[in-house]
């Protein structure tokens, strides 16, 4: 009978040192896949930094994914301020402050313009907004090839083309869009009946704006001018097609740096550049993930 | 008078938007389908003779390669991106103790824009220097991996680039899916001792139905605007290879001077967008009643 019983206890655990052992199998593997994956989107990172790291003699002899053997900082200088983008040799430099200049004023503006537009659609609706919201949206989505040649045109009779107003002009009025619909899902989340209340006392349009809805605002404001900072320093079709020698942002000098035809391909300079064209949008993340994906879940998931 | 002010303040205050709206996304997607029907070449020319531009783009062998390379990147970009974001999003669902640096590590090429990518890979994938190398290091002395310069497969190559910038953020959006499941329906199954493998594959998947849409219109709509990422990483080569629509219509408008054919292939590429996009559009903002 005891005997029996011994048995038993003896198979129970067996049965379940098995499951354990099953178990942690799982998570191993698990785990192995899960920083195989994360070696994967790292690795385009990490052959960047290592190949503006190394001089051109280590790049032809050495392999794509070895450490450099000494570290050599001098690819980052002429990336920066001596590479050439076509005839000039100025380097990322100045097409760096293009795009300082043209996304601080067109992030702000952008922002405000869909703050109080989407007060107005969540909070003062009339006859037809939702249509209105319905028709901005849609402009969010259009591919805009198909609005490049009449811009172009647009920007000429304006006497525009080819400057760094102009090119914001075009990141405003295509955010609009996205910045409106940010607010406006927000701002919904707020009860009506506080807008009556404020109203009863007196409050205006303005004045309820600026002492309710704004000071609950940082958050969304925060999701929505990551989202187009993020935009308009990564933008290459409106930069490629609306600016001139001078005027280009850093995404378009990026490209033209790479793909100049003349002299030797410098890949470690071509890799430094590709960097400094990305850090800014990078800090951003790193700093503020948290609202960098609010703001990239924000426009395909109903909130 | 200021009562009437006072009323239409909203509208008011909306109205610069709108008007912007109006004039530069809808005026200007009607000017480029007006000017599609006609012969204008380096300038824009107003009489109306059909559709001759249209004929044009079907006869032209290189709008044919733009219209394949777009059907094999949307389908292979949209089919690699949504396994591995819902693979990625399934493993980090499993109480993984390093779940956020990880889902930043996954996340990151977001952050990028198309133009430091393709730069990127363009390097990797250098035949002769790139990848290639590597491999014949370690002791494959036949490797070649030339895809990038084999006019047959280089459009796989913007593929694997958009891939990698892009599946992070499908895992995002199905993570977000998979935590807003309902925690007792899978206790239940749990305790009903269905394997966990069965529990996703019969309820939490079919539950993700409308982040697959989402994520289905987000991708596809990244395909058909793919321009920067092709011209950084291939330049639309070798000849014009790896062409999509996107890259076609610009080279129209900017370096061939061919208007007419620059609107006509960029209505084509409207109305590709709007018929994905207007029914998702259609059932997002349609009132619900639950």
């Amino acid at each position: 009978m005891t005997d029996h019983s011994m048995n038993d206890h003896q198979l129970d655990e067996r049965a379940n040192r098995n499951r354990l052992m099953k178990r942690i199998a799982l998570r191993l593997g698990l785990y192995t896949l899960l920083i195989l994956f994360a070696l994967y989107y790292l690795m385009p990172l990490f052959v960047m930094v290592v190949t503006s790291l190394k001089s051109l003699d280590e790049i032809r002899t050495g392999s794509l994914l070895s450490l450099p053997r000494e570290i050599d900082f001098s690819s980052w200088g002429k990336a920066w301020s001596g590479a050439c983008t076509g005839i000039q040799c100025n380097g990322l430099q100045p097409y760096f402050w293009n795009s300082v200049l043209l996304s601080i004023p067109a992030v702000a503006i952008s922002t405000l313009l869909g703050a109080i537009n989407g007060y107005v659609l969540a909070q003062w609706r009339f006859k037809g907004s939702n249509i209105l919201f319905a028709l901005m949206l849609f402009g969010c989505f259009i591919p805009f090839q198909v609005v490049l040649l009449p811009m172009a045109i647009t920007l000429g009779a304006l006497k525009i083309a080819g400057t760094i107003p102009g090119l914001m002009l075009v990141h405003i009025v295509y955010g609009i869009g996205f910045t409106t619909l940010f607010f406006r899902n927000f701002y919904v989340t707020i009860p009506q009946e506080l807008v009556k209340a404020a109203k009863v006392d007196g409050a205006g349009f303005f004045r309820i704006f600026f002492s309710i809805f704004l000071p609950v605002s940082p958050p969304i404001i925060v999701v929505t001018v990551i989202w187009q900072f993020t935009q308009i320093w990564n933008d290459f079709l409106f930069g490629v097609s609306f600016s001139q020698a001078g005027t280009q942002p850093i995404t378009v000098a990026l490209n033209n740096i790479v793909n100049a035809t003349t002299g030797v391909k410098e890949y470690n300079v071509d890799m430094a550049a590709a960097i400094i064209a990305a850090l800014p949008t990078l800090l951003v993340y790193v700093v503020a993930g948290k609202y960098f994906i609010r703001g990239l879940t924000a426009g395909s998931v109903k909130g | 008078m200021t009562d009437w002010l006072e009323k239409h303040v909203p509208k008011l205050v909306l109205a610069p938007s709108l008007i912007a709206i109006f004039v530069f996304v809808y005026g200007f997607i009607g000017w480029t389908a007006y000017v599609s029907f006609t012969k204008s070449r380096l300038l824009p020319k107003y009489d109306l003779v059909g559709p001759i531009q249209y004929e044009k783009l079907a006869a032209s062998p290189r709008w044919e390669v733009a219209l394949t390379n777009l059907a094999i990147f949307g389908i292979l970009f949209i089919l690699f991106a949504t396994v591995i974001g819902l693979i990625l999003a399934i493993m980090l669902d499993q109480k993984i103790r390093t779940e956020g640096p990880l889902r930043t590590i996954y996340l990151y090429p977001m952050a990028l824009s198309f133009i430091v990518t393709g730069t990127a890979w363009k390097w990797i994938l250098n035949p002769g220097l790139g990848i290639e190398s590597v491999f014949r290091d370690m002791g494959f002395e036949n490797f070649t991996f030339d895809w990038l310069v084999n006019p047959d497969l280089a459009i796989y190559t913007v593929v694997i680039a958009g891939v990698w910038q892009s599946s992070g953020f499908v895992m995002a959006l199905f993570l977000a899916g998979l935590r807003s499941v309902d925690g007792e329906i899978i206790r239940a199954a749990m305790v009903d001792g269905i394997s966990t493998p069965r529990i996703y594959m019969s309820i939490i998947i079919p539950s993700m139905a409308p982040i697959f849409l989402s994520s289905f219109i987000v991708l596809s709509h990244l395909a058909i605007k793919s321009f920067d990422l092709v011209i950084a990483l291939t330049g639309g080569g070798p000849g014009y290879a790896t062409d999509l629509p996107a890259t076609y219509m610009y080279a129209m408008a900017f370096s061939r001077g061919d208007i007419g054919q620059a609107a006509s292939s960029a209505t084509v590429m409207m109305m590709i967008v709007t018929a994905i996009i207007v029914p998702y559009l259609y059932s997002e903002l349609r009132p619900r009643h639950d």
